[in-house]
């Protein structure tokens, strides 16, 4: 195929493509009209149904609570997967990768980033907290507080080193607690079966008044779980990924 | 256009439609030339940085459009985790070329 063939071979396909996608363009609803029924009877239903304010995620853990389980079981391979590949074979040792050419000078991080990073770790924890516990009253829920959490854990990396990460979130336990998050979404579910329920079913009382902390019932427990498993995966992922930039391994001789 | 018969509620922070709409321009305008910043940046690390402030545009799109909850996952995920798993990345690159 000269490259004159190419173009046209190119060019007929990008205007069948154009083509296309106009065509579904002028198909669809106008801009800011919702056609479909569920948005509205949701929001019509949901606060009463839930006690739940943050519908968002009265939607995620408890309408679609099994699609959420799905996703959530997504991250948990994704982190298995990860620290599976990246795990230590039998027979290798580690060392620090250190810059070693010579005529380098690789600056220290600078204290203006140790700083900013020290002081922002305490606000991050408690504003990743603040999201994966408040899911039924405002916008928010685990999936966002877990990654904000872990981003706690990775301003004590910028602020301090490696090892100091490493300690304060050693592998095992990491992996212990993004099994409990996971496992204990799948348990909300099962519990439900056992009393009789369909898989899921919000059975915990759902409190007094919509939009309360302690409202919502399941939702606002699903949500921890869900927060406690995504920080962990995320920590977990991160922390691999650090070692394998860190330290080089190699096979003992 | 109404079908659940919900009527608009006005508070005094609703924002006029007409601000709104030219709100919505700008942000989506801001968005498009982002996407093209960040496609035009060629060097790896500067792409990334570029990436992230993208991700922030993203936030704040959705943001005006209401959706407070995809704003707080493109935040952390667009503007933060995604970010963070390139720059790891890259370095771990870089450190075998040399």
């Amino acid at each position: 195929m000269t490259p004159a063939q190419r173009r046209w071979a190119f060019l007929a396909g990008a205007a069948g493509m154009v083509a296309f996608y106009l065509w579904g363009m002028a198909g669809l609803p106008g801009f800011g009209n919702y056609p479909g029924p569920y948005g509205n009877i949701i929001n019509a239903i949901a606060v009463a149904q839930t006690h739940a304010t943050g519908v968002v995620s009265a939607v995620n853990f408890e309408y679609r609570g099994f699609d959420t389980l799905g996703e959530e079981f997504i991250l948990f391979v994704a982190a298995t997967g990860v620290s599976t590949v990246l795990r230590h074979l039998r027979g290798e040792r580690e060392r620090s990768a250190l810059d070693e050419a010579k005529d380098r000078d690789v600056p220290p991080t600078s204290d203006a980033v140790r700083l900013v990073a020290l002081i922002f770790t305490g606000p991050t924890v408690v504003i990743g907290w603040y999201l994966a516990s408040h899911a039924q009253t405002s916008p928010s829920g685990g999936f966002q507080g877990g990654v904000v959490l872990a981003t706690g854990f990775i301003l004590i990396y910028l602020s301090g080193e490696f090892l100091v990460f490493e300690r304060i979130s050693p592998v095992n336990i990491t992996d212990a607690v993004e099994a409990v998050g996971a496992g204990g979404f799948a348990c909300i579910g099962v519990s439900a079966v056992a009393l009789g329920l369909p898989y899921l079913s919000n059975f915990l009382p759902l409190g007094r008044t919509p939009g309360a902390v302690d409202s919502s019932g399941t939702i606002a427990l699903i949500s921890f779980f869900v927060g406690i498993e995504v920080a962990a995966a995320f920590v977990l992922i991160v922390s691999e990924l650090l070692e394998q930039t860190l330290l080089i391994r190699q096979v003992s001789p | 256009m109404n079908p659940a018969g919900i009527t608009a509620v006005v508070t005094p922070y609703t924002v006029p439609a007409a601000l709104m709409d030219t709100l919505q321009v700008t942000v989506l305008v801001l968005v498009a030339a982002g996407a093209t910043a960040v496609v035009l940046t060629r060097a790896p690390v500067r792409q990334v940085i570029v990436l992230s402030g993208y991700g922030l545009l993203l936030a704040i799109l959705f943001m005006v459009f209401q959706a407070p909850d995809v704003t707080l996952s493109e935040l952390t995920v667009g503007a933060v985790a995604l970010p963070i798993l390139l720059l790891l990345a890259l370095a771990k690159v870089r450190r075998r070329e040399e």
